[in-house]
Parts: structure tokens; sequence; C-alpha cells
């Protein structure tokens, strides 16, 4: 029914439009073509003038009331140092253009009206004038070498990749359908080697797991930087085109599948400071941008204001299928002493995800950190033991001893810390301890008996091989018989299965 | 006066063209007209140019409806996000995602269905081969006083291979999966990986076979305009005594035949990309739980090959429109056009440019820093032949006797939206700016207004100009100036605003913004664009109304030359035949542009020089 008044309205419309038509065609016959070409002439004079007053006029005043939203202009001033740079050749090609803009606009309408034609008149002729050519000819290509110097001197800058002598912080942005994967290299300040190849469910950047570098990258779900800190994005993408765009930054780069891509930036302000920015009031106590003291949620007047919960943004610039307008990841820029904490609480990837599941191509082995970082924790725990007053804070667990299921053979990563305990017994020759084997519930009591016996008995026997002496170490198999969690979950189990050191003289 | 059709008229033109023209004995070669005997070879399968350009130009009005319609859907979108879309429903069938609360929205697959085809459509099927395929095929011949063009059965070919060429993407509109989805540049990998997108699939198989054919189409046609250019002027009518128009034509045929190869071969690599196995585009590329096989290929050869085209194609778009709109203001203000050779060698510069600055659309696209350096250079270069040609046009108006028609009132309008549009592409151009405007609203409103708005103000120029030549009638001039006011104003209140929203950041392409707080402040901005469109959108509705009412109802032409033209297409009779001048061939004794000379309202090229009268500027 609605189609149908529609399509109605329309033909009726057609049909009075087509009317008005007539009607005008039809007076002009009356009245003699001639005489009505001079009156339309003056009408669509008179109009042009017109539109052109109100058009310039509607650009002028449409520029002001949306200055606030505009990113070269006050709230929205670059977040970068690069930034400004940009920021302001734009601002002088908009001065240089706006110039010609409103001069063309002007002249062009103003000899429309000046010129409307008239019976009876005559036109000038003028074929062509070499002066004024020259002139117009002249003055764009000067303005234009102007504006070609200065845009160049900032892109090569703006473009250039960091020497690899300075200091920068280095991340990863990768697209894919349709989010922003981020990796941080972690302490080592390098990014680990990648193979598309490799890329699966639990290793979603197909990170090589031999490489060494990609042991403490992590994956954070926002991106922190530290301000005043140069920073090299390197940009990748895992399936189609996408584009790292961080529009507060002036950042914006193609993510090409299979050709990383880089971009570096100095933030320069930080998210708390932009915030403040944005809530700032004016002299006489007014907010200065009315508009970001509004609630987030229109609804609510009490939730929190725009401008407070203000977040830098990165999203996709370049198209990359249905989902391509929602790839944002929020960006903090914090003082160097936030950035440290934040860097502190971020838990490598792969010790988090992959280390000694299926996934792991180096179960067998020990990295030299994680050597180092057990070592560390063993003699801590040791110091403590030592310093403890009370019995049973002198029991220590070793935790990374492990047997062969069913058997007394060490696994091979077991030895690192036996090291680190015989190192200790050379360290306190008068430290002598208990080694005590101990098994789950389950299976015949008596073998668990003699298997953890066997196990306590294997321990001793590798340190006496490292030179300790025989009478400091006593073995002892305690089968099931002191479980230290209960036998009816699997993770209480294998929290029973154990070998224990007690100190029993130091 | 009315009763002067009674009496056999003799024209002054006919004396003229009898005493001096030169005859070529075309009359005796067949009596009667072999290649246009019937139905069917009058008016489908035609060879008369003046026929093609007809097929061209009211094939190119039905895409460019289809297009538009197109914008008014995704508009929709964007401005109204949360309104109910169910209503249309019927039309777009599964496209239309309904919920349980009965509300409709448009799936985002469509959204960038729609946005894909509408760029397609506009740029290849309505502003190349609805403007240039039209015109140059209307006024070649006829401004060069040539019976028809150099091979009138390759021109019908042209036609027909762009036929069949929409006939392909307009049934890719009806697949299962939707017609392509990845943007009017057609990027690898997205456009190469069916898995990457539903459009992806056959969507863009026929994407690819139609633009194809499309190429074929415009091949034809451009070596059929430069052999006609070439050879086939009449006697007299040297390169330098060629109207804008001709120069305009000439130099778009040879930019659409040096590029349009290089896009077939791009489009033919993705070809092998999607069906052989090959590795052009594609490189390291896991999709869909699946780690690819290509290695080694790069999506940013895509890129260069594609804008090697794409870019000489925005030139292809717009130099008729220049064309038509610098004949138009010279005969509607009655002056010559202002430096008629700086015009000249303003378009041959910027033909030449234009095939050195292709990269300019990928400065962020990963592509080395410096190489960029050159193609700003180059890029910025090209603003001054396009100011030259703006100072002139504004130059042929100063001193004249305007006369306000639809025709020249569009040519105002469209020197006022190049100069708008051309001016943000000096920032555009500047890489340093580029790297924030990139791929946001700025560049679509720099595009719309440049040489979208731009070109259909000189198409529109053209078709209110040349309508009686085209069907011895005249279009309603009272529609056509409330359509003019009413079209520049709704274009303006479109694309202006758009520059705000690029200057805020927000990206192109997204199909709702409020994911973003940076982008989704703009809500009223938007609705009053998608309302504005719709607004325009009705004024183009009374275009068409206009012109198909006045093929049979229009203002019947008694004169031959209504507007006092120069220029020879207006010395033939008012319904000319197949080969256009029913005796001699009008010969050339002057320049195109004597309008208001020795005191002369206008002087026709077919006059010869006075005793002492030197020709032209």
């Amino acid at each position: 029914m609605t189609a149908l008044l529609a399509t109605i309205c329309l033909i009726l419309i057609a049909i009075i439009v087509v009317q008005i038509g007539k009607v005008t065609e039809l007076a002009s016959k009356i009245r003699g073509e001639e005489e009505v070409q001079d009156q339309t002439n003056g009408r669509h004079a008179n109009y042009s003038l017109l539109f052109m007053v109100l058009f310039l006029a509607a650009t002028v005043v449409s520029a002001l009331y949306y200055k606030n939203s505009m990113l070269w202009y006050g709230p929205n001033e670059s977040a970068s140092e690069h930034g400004s740079s940009l920021d302001s050749i734009f601002n002088i090609t908009l001065f240089f253009t706006g110039i010609v803009f409103i001069i063309t606009q002007i002249l062009l309408f103003y000899f429309a009206w000046k010129y409307r034609g008239e019976q009876g008149k005559k036109a000038l002729y003028m074929p062509h004038d070499n002066r004024l050519e020259v002139i117009w000819t002249v003055i764009p290509a000067v303005v234009m070498t102007f504006l070609v110097v200065g845009g160049l001197d900032a892109w090569n800058e703006v473009m250039a990749d960091v020497d690899p002598n300075e200091e920068f912080i280095e991340i990863e942005g990768t697209g894919y359908q349709f989010a922003w994967h981020l990796r941080y290299p972690g302490p080592d300040g390098k990014l680990g080697a990648r193979d598309y190849k490799m890329i699966s469910a639990t290793n979603p950047l197909g990170q090589v797991w031999e490489d060494e570098k990609n042991v403490d990258d992590f994956h954070p779900s926002e991106i922190y930087l530290p301000v005043g800190k140069k920073v090299r994005v390197r940009i990748t993408a895992r399936d189609v085109l996408h584009n790292f765009y961080l529009p507060h930054f002036r950042v914006k780069m193609d993510a090409v599948p299979g050709m990383p891509t880089y971009f570096v930036f100095t933030p320069k302000t930080t998210t708390e400071e932009y915030r403040q920015k944005l809530g700032a009031l004016d002299l006489n106590g007014q907010p200065k941008y009315p508009e970001w003291h509004e609630p987030v949620d229109p609804t609510d007047p009490e939730s929190p204001k725009k401008y407070e919960s203000f977040d830098f943004e990165l999203a996709c610039a370049e198209l990359c299928g249905s989902g391509h307008y929602a790839m944002r990841r929020v960006v903090k820029i914090v003082s160097e002493g936030e950035y440290q904490d934040w860097l502190n609480k971020q838990q490598s990837y792969y010790l988090s995800t992959i280390r000694g599941t299926e996934d792991d191509p180096n179960k067998d082995i020990l990295f030299e950190s994680e050597i180092k970082a057990r070592r560390q924790e063993f003699n801590d725990n040791l110091e403590k033991a030592l310093s403890a007053e009370e019995a049973a804070a002198k029991t220590l667990l070793l935790n990374h001893v492990n047997f062969e299921t069913g058997s007394a053979n060490l696994s091979k990563l077991s030895v690192y810390q036996l090291d680190n305990l015989a190192d200790a017994l050379n360290k306190y020759p008068n430290m002598a301890i208990e080694i005590s084997g101990h098994t789950d519930n389950t299976g015949d009591p008596e073998s668990n008996q003699q298997l953890s016996g066997q196990r306590a008995q294997k321990v001793k026997s590798y340190l006496v091989d490292k030179g300790i002496a025989e009478g400091r170490l006593t073995a002892v198999g305690y089968g099931s018989s002191r479980p230290v969690a209960g036998n009816d979950t699997e993770e209480g189990r294998e929290q029973n299965r154990r070998t224990e050191f007690r100190i029993t003289a130091q | 006066m009315a009763n002067v059709e009674t009496k056999p008229v003799v024209h002054d033109e006919d004396l003229l063209i009898e005493e001096y023209g030169y005859d070529d004995h075309f009359h005796e070669h067949h009596h009667g007209d072999k290649y246009q005997s019937n139905f069917i070879t009058t008016y489908i399968f035609s060879q008369d140019h003046k026929m093609i350009a007809k097929q061209f130009l009211i094939t190119g009005m039905f895409w460019a409806i289809i297009g538009a319609a197109m914008s008014l859907i995704f508009r929709l979108q964007l401005g109204f996000p949360e309104e109910n879309m169910a209503w249309i429903k019927p039309l777009l069938g599964k496209w239309i995602t309904v919920n349980d609360a009965g509300i409709g929205s448009l799936a985002p697959e469509f959204y960038y269905a729609l946005v894909t085809m509408h760029g397609t459509i506009l740029v290849f099927f309505v502003l190349t081969a609805g403007l240039s395929g039209t015109f140059s095929n209307l006024l070649i011949p006829l401004q060069l006083g040539a019976r028809d063009m150099a091979s009138p059965f390759l021109n019908m070919l042209s036609y027909w291979f762009f036929f069949l060429s929409g006939m392909i993407m307009f049934l890719s509109l009806f697949l299962n999966t939707g017609p392509f989805s990845g943007g009017w540049t057609a990027y690898p990998p997205l456009s190469a990986l069916p898995q990457a997108s539903s459009g992806s699939g056959a969507g863009m198989t026929l994407w690819l076979l139609s633009l194809v054919f499309f190429v074929v189409s415009v091949l034809l046609g451009g070596i059929n305009y430069i052999t006609t250019v070439l050879n086939l002027r009449t006697k007299g009518m040297s390169m330098w005594r060629m109207p804008l128009t001709i120069w305009a034509f000439f130099v778009t045929a040879i930019l659409g035949l040096l590029s349009f190869p290089v896009l077939v071969s791009a489009f033919l690599l993705v070809m092998f990309d999607r069906g052989l196995g090959t590795s052009f585009f594609l490189s390291e590329i896991f999709i869909g739980g699946q780690a690819l096989d290509h290695v080694g290929g790069s999506p940013v050869l895509y890129q260069h090959l594609f804008w090697f085209l794409g870019h000489p194609e925005v030139y292809i778009i717009i130099l008729p429109a220049m064309g038509l709109v610098s004949e138009v203001l010279s005969v509607h203000s009655r002056k010559p056009i202002f430096g008629y050779k700086a015009m000249v060698y303003s378009i041959l510069a910027i033909g030449f440019l234009s095939f050195i600055v292709w990269a300019h659309h990928m400065f962020m696209s990963g592509v080395n820093p410096f190489i960029s350096n050159f193609f700003v250079i180059f890029t910025l270069i090209i603003a001054v032949p396009s100011a030259v040609k703006v100072f002139n046009w504004i130059a042929t108006l100063y001193g004249g006797n305007i006369r306000f028609t639809a025709a020249s009132l569009f040519g105002i309008g469209f020197v006022s939206m190049f100069i708008s549009g051309g001016l943000t592409g000096i920032f555009l151009g500047n890489s340093a700016i580029d790297i924030q405007l990139h791929d946001t609203y700025f560049v679509v409103a720099h595009f719309h207004i440049v040489m979208g708005v731009a070109a259909f103000f000189g198409m529109f120029a053209g078709i209110y100009n040349w309508y009686p030549k085209m069907f011895g009638r005249f279009m309603n001039e009272t529609l056509g100036k409330i359509h003019f006011w009413g079209t520049i104003i709704g274009a303006y209140a479109v694309f202006w605003p758009m520059h705000y929203l690029g200057m805020a950041g927000v990206p192109r392409r997204y199909y709702r913004f409020d994911s973003f707080a940076a982008f989704g402040q703009f809500d009223a901005m938007n609705q009053f664009i998608t309302i504005a469109a719709i607004v325009t959108f009705g004024f183009q509705l009374l275009f068409v109304i206009n012109f198909f009412y006045s093929i049979w109802k229009g203002k019947k032409m008694t004169t031959r030359n209504p507007w006092g033209a120069t220029t020879l297409e207006w010395t033939t009779p008012i319904n000319p035949g197949h080969g256009n001048w029913d005796g001699k061939l009008p010969t050339v004794q002057r320049w195109a542009y004597d309008y208001g000379k020795d005191g002369k309202e206008f002087i026709p090229q077919i006059q010869p020089l006075g005793k002492d009268e030197k020709d032209g500027h």
C-alpha cells in the first residue's frame, strides 16, 4: 500500500514538473524568446551571485562549527612529535588553497552575474593575453614548489627508519580478519622470528619457538607506550591487506602479507594529559570543549564524562572484508614509570601458553634464562629455609626433578636443579640433608614404597657422583604415606608425586 | 517565426558548403542507406556514430540510476544505522537481516558490495562509457566534418562489448554469494581469495570478466577516435583549428589506449592467482585456518598495475568534461575560449603527467618512501596546467554576453566544482599530509567533487547543449535550470561536509562508525549527508523525466544553429542522416572560436576569411 501511494505520488510529481516546463515554454512563445532569454539571464545571474554568497558563507560557518573535531586544531592536535610538522603543512596548504578557493569562486560567479547577457550587448573579443597567462602559470608553479619542498622535507624525515644504534622500542602489529594482534619483544628488546606456516590456534603469529628471541615476547591486548620514547612499529598482515592507523598520532601504514612494513613515531602526549586538555576549562570556568563534557552514556547523566574516558585508538584503514570497520584496539600513552610497571606485569606468551605443552619443540632443553631463573629461585628458597627457625620450613621441594613414569630414571631436565643442590652443598659444607621420594596412592602401596625409595636413592647417587660426601646425604622412600594434597583429583595426585629434601644439619 | 517551416528554406550554411565544400561523391556510392535499412540496423546494431552515441548515453543513464540508487541504500546505513530497513527486504532479499524484534538492517557484506558496485559502475560504466563514449561518438565526426567514424563497424562492436560487459556485471548482482565486495580497486589478496570475502568468489569472477570486455570496448572505441581525428578531418581542419572538445576526446582516447591494457594484464594475473595457483600477488597467507602455498608474490605489484590505469582513468573521465565545458562556456558567453593554445597545451600536459603520478595513490601502501618523492613532485606539477585551465575558463566569462541556459549553468557549475575538488588534491598529493588523510572521507570528498560531480556537470552541460543535435528537439530549459540549482546545492551539501569527517580522521569504507570513539561523533552530519543525497537524487530524476519526455514532446528545433555556434555540427540538417551532410562535406576556413570578432556575433568555421582577416588567435 505504501509502495502504491509512493508510486502515485511520484507520478503526480512528474506530471506537475512536466506541466511547469510546458507552461514556461508557452509563456516564452507568447512573450518572444529573446525577451524571455533576457529575463532569464537576469534572474539566473542574480541566483549565481546569491549562490556564491551563501556557498562561501556556508563553507566558513560550517568550518567554524566543526573546528573542535578537526584533527589539526585545538583539542585534536597531534599526540606525536612528527604529527605537528604534518599539521603545520596542512594548515599552510589550507591557507594558500583557501585564498585561491575564495578568489576564484568569487570571480567565477561575479563574472557570471556581471556579464549576464542582454540583447544588443556586444561581448568583448579577447582570445588570449600572454601576459595574464604567464602570470597565472608562474604563480601556481611558485606556490606548488613551496608546498612540495616543505612537504617532502617533512615526509623524508617522518618516514626515515630508525638508526640501529639509537634507542627505540620495537613493537609489532599484525592485522587479520578482523582484529589486530599485538606483540612486544619482552626484556631482550628483540622480536623473534616468524613463519606463516607455523600459524595455528595456539600460535597465532606463527612464531618460531626454536628462536630464543621469541621466548620472552608477549602479546598484550592494548598498546602501552611510554611518552617521549621513539617507537618503531613493525606492521604485518596474516591474510589480506590491512592498515595500521593511529589517527591521533598521524600514523598510517598498510599491513601487507609477506612484506613487513614499519612506521616510526614518538608519542608526546600521555593519555592523561590528553584527557585533561579535552576537559579543560576556559578563563570563566566554563568547559572549553563542551561536547567532551557530555556523559558517555547519554541516558545516564551520572556516567563518566566523555573526556574522562577518552582513549587513543588503533583502527584499520584498508578495506579488508566485512569486519573492516571494527578492528579497534586501545592505545595508552603513560609515563616511563607506569610503563615499567605494566611491562613487569606482562607474561611471555611462550612461557605462559606454549612452554611444556605438546606444541613446545623445546621440551628437552632449558633456555639459559630459565636455568638462571631456576637457580635463583632455588637459592632464594634455600636461603629462606636455612634462616628459618621452625622445623617444617626446613623441607624443600625439588620441583624440577622428575622421573620417567614408573621408573627411577631421572628425566633429562632434572639435572639442572640437582646441580643447583650440589652447588649449595658445596657452598655450605656443614649442611646435611635427607632426600625423600613420594608417590600418590594409585597402584600397589608396596611397589610405590619401593619406587620412591629407588628415586631418592637415584638423587643421592647423582649428588655423590658430583663429589658430595655420602655421609651428608640420606635417601628415604615414603611411598604414599605423606601426601601434601588430596589424592582424589589428578591435580592433587600430581602434587603428591614429588621429591623433597630436608635440611638435617647446617 | 513559426511559418518559416512551410516554405522551402535555403540555409546560408548550405550555400557556403555548396560553394566552398568538398565533394567526396558520398551520394554516388549508394542510394538509400544499405547500413540502416531496417529497424534493427537503425536502432540496435547501428553503425551510425550518432545512434551509437545515443546508445552509450542511454545505457550510461541506466547505470547511473542503478549506481546512484545503490549509494542511497548505503547512505541510509551510514546516516541511520539504527533505522528499520525491513521495508526494502522485498528488493534486497537476504541482504537485509531481520532480527527477532522485526528490525531489518543491511548486512555488512552487502554494504561493501554496494560500495564496490557503486564505484565500479560510476567510474567505468557511467563516467567512462557514458561520458566519453557518448560525446566522442557524437562530436568527433560532426565537429571534424567526417561522414562517420573511421570504422563504423568497430564502433558498433565497441558499444556491444560495453553492453555485454554491463550484462555480466548486472548478472553478478543476483549471485547467491553476492557481487564483488572488495572495493572498486579490487586489491588482492582480498579480491584473489574466495575465502577472504563472500563477494570474492563468483562475484569477483564475473567482475573480472565484465571489465575485460569493458576494456575491449574502450580500446575499440579509442582506436576509432584516434584514427578518425588523425585521418578524417575535413579539408582545412588543421589540428590547431579543432574545437577543444576534439582535443579532449583525442587525448582521452590516447590515454585509454595506453593505460587500459595494463589493467587487463593485472586482471589476467589475478585470474592466474585465483585459478592456476600462481603467486603474482600472494605471499605468506594464512586464512580460513589454513596456510596457503603461495609465496613470493607482492600485493603492491597489483596496486602499481592497477593505478597505472587508475590514475590516467580519472583524466579519461575529466578531460572530456573539460572539453565539453570549454565549448559550452565559449558558445554561451559569446566569446572565444580564452587562451586556446594554452588550453590545448594544458590538456596535453595533463595527459602526459597523468602517466607518471600513479603511485600517489600508494604513499601509505608500503612502497619505498624515497620513491614517493618523485610522485609528489609530478602530482603537484599537474596543479599548474589545471590552474591554467580554471583561470582561462573564468577569463572566458570576463566581458562576455552570457546566455544563461541549463548548459551554460552546468558549465559554470563545473568550474566551481573543479576548483573545490581540485584544491583538495593539493593536500592529498603532498605525501606528508596524505599520511593522515589517506583513505579517509577527505579523499571521498575530493574525488567525488573533482571527478564525480564535476564530470557529471560536464556531461549535463554537454547533454543540454547537444540534445537538439541528437534528437532534433530541446530539453525543457526551466526544468533544466531547476535541475542545475538543485544539483549544485545538493552536491555541495553531500560532499562538502565529508571534508570535515576526513579531517577528523574518519576512515572511508566503514559500515558504521560507533565502534570508535574518534569516528562516532558525527551522527548529525551523517544524517544530513544522507538526506542531502536523497534530495539530490530526486533532482536527477527530474533530469531523467525531462530527457525522455523531450525525446517525443520537447520543443522542436526550427533553426539549424540554435546557440549561434561556429562549429561544423550545427551546419548539418536538423535531423542529419547517416553521413551527416546531404551534399558536399563542409570545408573549414578558420578556427573554431570566432565569437564577437569584428563586431559580428559569430562567424562559422565554414565562412572564408575576409580579405585582410587573419585567422584566429
